[in-house]
């Protein structure tokens, strides 16, 4: 009841459902928190749309602290920029995706694809609400690009374009052709299985003679989609194996769907018997369908992401004091730009403004914004916090300290060593002994029959073709992905789990990963304060958005605040305000004027507190350990060589050693490069590495070890390239995982077993001669689901065993 | 028993045309996206709702 009573004195916004802190606007009766959620309910309104309010109750987002920079879509008036960022484009229509973060739920889609509603230039919009982009199709006579994106961020669906945007498109176009591959196969295996049916019971002799060749025939034309379409990639794959000296999983499957077809046509055309058709199309049936099941993966998510989608499309460049918006690629070294308040630097670049305040979180997970001072080189990557700033290039955008990093060489090679699948390694060995097995039982009936001879070396291949083999690799991987995903641990594909299996040294970032900020210990070093003074300090660091002032407000817990008179942020300085008459400030050194207090412990942050300019005390902030760090650290160092990677100075070794367990080894001071050096040595001592990173700065160890993972407090916000995506809640978790895939990697093995029984069985009949095709069709499928339950059972048991499942119920 | 070349005949017709829908909804993109049309068809059709009778029913709502 208390919550419910606590909601009601705060008038929440009917656009966002924020309860309306600062303002309460009133219109047609409703409230809202701001002028921005009110400008889009007037538009809405105006347009009749107000059925975006109905279907979910307060739908907005907060228009609060949004960008109202009219020009910041300028570039988008730029003809090469706007040809790169289009999908088509005629005498009169364009087309074009945006990706828009803020998509959320039901009312999102229906605004959204009722944007002709509002503008008739805009003839069609349809929403991808999983992959949060809408797709626009507009009249381009009518309404400019820039114009359709001020209609969508007046509604507060501001789309997100970055750099990334101009280079690539359309990638899902892969998945389609599998899709209609296995739709093929699928078409044609089922009408095989009805053609068969006579054959099935052919001693019931249901039909005469004709009919069955009928059959057959019709068999042979429909078995030819799946042996020259469906089935092409597999040629490609294997082909490609052979052609490097390699055999995999692909070669024994091909040489099986050969001698599959060439048999049956034998066997149908020369001898008027049924072959094995409808068997082949099951087998390619059931592969499909593995290869689909590993391929699902989680769409939404990112794990290719370079600096280039987390950059700004679009610079202003200062040229005789004139602001014009150029094209980030169009920026040369020793232009003027100006940033602004939450933009990012674009390049390396020195101050010419006074001061600035840059926020390098994305960068090295320290949320904390940096004071600098005219003159001090900024590296691309942060983001500004405060006033406008001035800056002079030093470096292109694609050379700079940070971006450096993506033209060292890791970035080129697609992953380096890598380990050979568990598959491929086995069927090297399964090949040649089926291949043998086979010679050795033609040889032995050629002395006494030719055509059995030739019956006996073709079924082997057949029966032997690893059907049920290679199901047992994609089946178990797809379900510990699936079961990964369960436990907020996203991988970027299945390989990924079998590299996990292997891994033996583990390396951690320390800010931002084995640390938390949210986390942080608080201490208070001063005059003692009393509960007033407490309530000012409350009400203050709640106005504001910095993320000391968050700590703070955690730091002082569940207490009253009191009304001030005033206050005021400055960003990168601190808060004031007026209580009773009497001016607080809460801050900076500088802001606070406390140069003259010499504080006790180093490191961390302080925040400084005065009443009436005089100083009463700071509050000393560090950043602790993430929850679950040491449970993590003591749990993993049982098995695996743990290291620890960290930009900052060593100040703080002390204090980590005492708390994480004392087999790490601690290296400070590293730059993003010798993070990467690190890694490639680590490698080079045939290791297999798992970095665990979270920003920008880690990006070039994540790319170079066997496994990175990307840990992030938001999964679908911006996180480094990276072969998985870790929710933080899930930290704790990371032995579980690891062992998880220890595990499904022995159900793999535990599967091979069971497919080789089935060979045995089935090449024991093939040498005799014995197969028929009923017994085939039997076989056949019998042997590839089982395996299929057998993984997925296996796998499930596992999952719940390791608490891995059932985990996220509300 | 010649009607069976017929039904034969008949029958891979329908499967025929079944693949080409297929084909037809994969060029669509309707496997694209499983999601969303799953919400769009909640969404009432209400084509020109005269300017009168909409604020009275959002009032309604209140």
């Amino acid at each position: 009841m208390k919550l419910l009573i606590s909601t009601e004195i705060q008038p929440k916004c009917y656009h966002c459902g924020e309860s309306c802190e600062q303002e309460v606007i009133i219109c047609d009766d409703r409230n809202f928190c701001c002028q921005g959620c009110k400008l889009v309910y007037e538009v809405l309104s105006q347009n009749d749309l107000c059925e975006y309010y109905q279907l979910e109750s307060n739908p907005g987002k907060s228009q609060r602290g949004s960008s109202d920079l009219a020009n910041r879509f300028d570039y988008l008036d730029d003809a090469e920029i706007t040809q790169k960022l289009l999908d088509f484009r005629n005498e009169q229509e364009s087309h074009i995706t945006f990706y828009i973060p803020l998509i959320h739920c039901a009312s999102c889609i229906w605004l959204l694809e009722n944007l002709f509603q509002i503008n008739k230039s805009i003839f069609s919009s349809r929403v991808d609400f999983i992959k949060k982009k809408v797709q626009v199709k507009f009249l381009h006579d009518k309404i400019s690009l820039k114009e359709v994106v001020n209609l969508l961020s007046t509604l507060g669906y501001e789309p997100k374009i970055n750099l990334s945007d101009l280079d690539h498109k359309s990638k899902n176009s892969i998945d389609r052709k599998t899709l209609t591959k296995f739709g093929v196969a699928g078409f044609c295996f089922g009408n095989m299985m009805l053609f068969s049916m006579p054959e099935y019971f052919s001693e019931a002799k249901l039909l005469g003679d004709g009919f069955k060749q009928v059959f057959d025939y019709l068999n042979v034309v429909l078995s030819l989609p799946i042996v020259f379409y469906s089935a092409s990639d597999y040629y490609v794959s294997a082909w490609n194996a052979v052609r490097q000296r390699k055999i995999n999983m692909d070669v024994p499957i091909v040489i099986g769907i050969i001698a599959f077809f060439l048999y049956s046509l034998w066997e149908i055309f020369a001898q008027g018997n049924a072959g094995y058709m409808d068997s082949l199309g099951g087998l390619l049936f059931f592969l499909l369908l593995g290869k689909i099941y590993q391929q699902k993966t989680f769409a939404t998510l990112e794990f290719d992401r370079d600096y280039k989608s987390y950059f700004p499309i679009a610079v202003t460049r200062m040229i005789q004091d004139q602001e014009e918006v150029i094209p980030l690629f169009k920026l040369q070294v020793g232009d003027v730009v100006v940033v602004r308040d939450e933009e990012l630097i674009p390049a390396d670049s020195l101050l010419l403004s006074d001061q600035a305040n840059i926020d390098y979180s994305f960068v090295t997970g320290e949320e904390v914004p940096i004071p600098k001072r005219k003159g001090e080189l900024i590296y691309a990557g942060g983001r500004q916090k405060g006033d406008s700033v001035l800056l002079a290039i030093q470096k292109s955008p694609s050379q700079s300290y940070l971006t450096d990093l993506w033209n060292n060489d890791s970035f080129e090679k697609s992953k380096k060593r890598l380990l050979e699948p568990l598959a491929n390694r086995i069927s090297g060995v399964f090949t040649w002994t089926v291949l043998i097995i086979a010679v050795a039982s033609f040889v032995f009936w050629i002395r006494k029959d030719l055509s059995l001879a030739v019956k006996a070396f073709t079924t082997v291949l057949i029966v032997a073709c690893p059907c049920a083999l290679s199901m047992s690799t994609p089946f178990t991987l797809g379900n510990t992905l699936r079961i990964f995903g369960k436990g907020k641990f996203y991988l970027k594909n299945a390989a990924v789990v079998e590299r996990l299996a292997l891994i033996d040294t583990v390396v951690f970032d320390k800010t931002g990963t084995l640390t938390d900020p949210a986390n942080a210990t608080i201490t208070y070093f001063g005059e003692s304060l009393s509960s007033e003074t407490n309530s000012i300090i409350k009400a203050m660091v709640a106005r504001s958005t910095h993320p000391l002032s968050n700590r703070i407000n955690l730091f002082l817990g569940k207490i009253e605040q009191v009304n001030l008179e005033s206050v005021q942020e400055i960003k990168g300085a601190g808060v004031s305000a007026i209580f009773k008459k009497q001016e607080f400030r809460l801050g900076s050194r500088i802001f606070v004027s406390a140069s003259a207090i010499q504080c006790a412990s180093e490191g961390g942050n302080h925040v400084f507190l005065s009443a009436e300019g005089v100083v009463l005390g700071y509050f000393h902030i560090q950043s602790g350990l993430r929850k679950g760090a040491a449970k993590v650290v003591n749990e993993l160092s049982a098995n695996f060589d743990l290291h620890v990677l960290s930009g900052d100075h060593a100040h703080e070794r002390e204090s980590l050693t005492k708390n994480l367990s004392s087999s790490l080894q601690f290296n400070f001071e590293q730059s993003p490069t010798d993070k990467l050096n690190y890694l490639k040595a680590l490698n080079g001592r045939e290791k297999n590495t798992l970095m665990v990173g979270d920003g920008l700065n880690d990006a070039g160890a994540l790319q170079e070890s066997q496994v990175g993972i990307a840990i992030t407090d938001r999964v679908s916000h911006f996180s480094p390239a990276s072969d998985a995506i870790l929710d933080a809640e899930s930290f704790d978790k990371i032995p579980s995982f690891l062992s998880f895939a220890r595990q499904s990697r022995l159900i793999i093995m535990a599967s091979f077993g069971l497919s080789f029984l089935y060979n045995i069985v089935g090449i024991s009949l093939a040498v005799q001669g014995l197969l028929s095709p009923v017994l085939c069709a039997i076989l056949m499928p019998l042997s590839s689901i089982s395996v299929v339950i057998f993984t997925t059972l296996a796998t499930n048991f596992m999952g719940i065993r390791k608490g891995l499942i059932h985990q996220n119920k509300p | 028993m010649e009607v069976i070349f017929i039904l034969i005949a008949v029958s891979l017709i329908l499967a025929v045309t079944f693949l080409f829908l297929f084909f037809r909804a994969m060029k669509d993109g309707q496997f694209d996206d499983s999601y969303t049309p799953s919400v769009r068809i909640l969404f009432e059709n209400q084509p020109k709702k005269s300017k009168k009778d909409q604020p009275k029913k959002t009032k309604s709502y209140e």
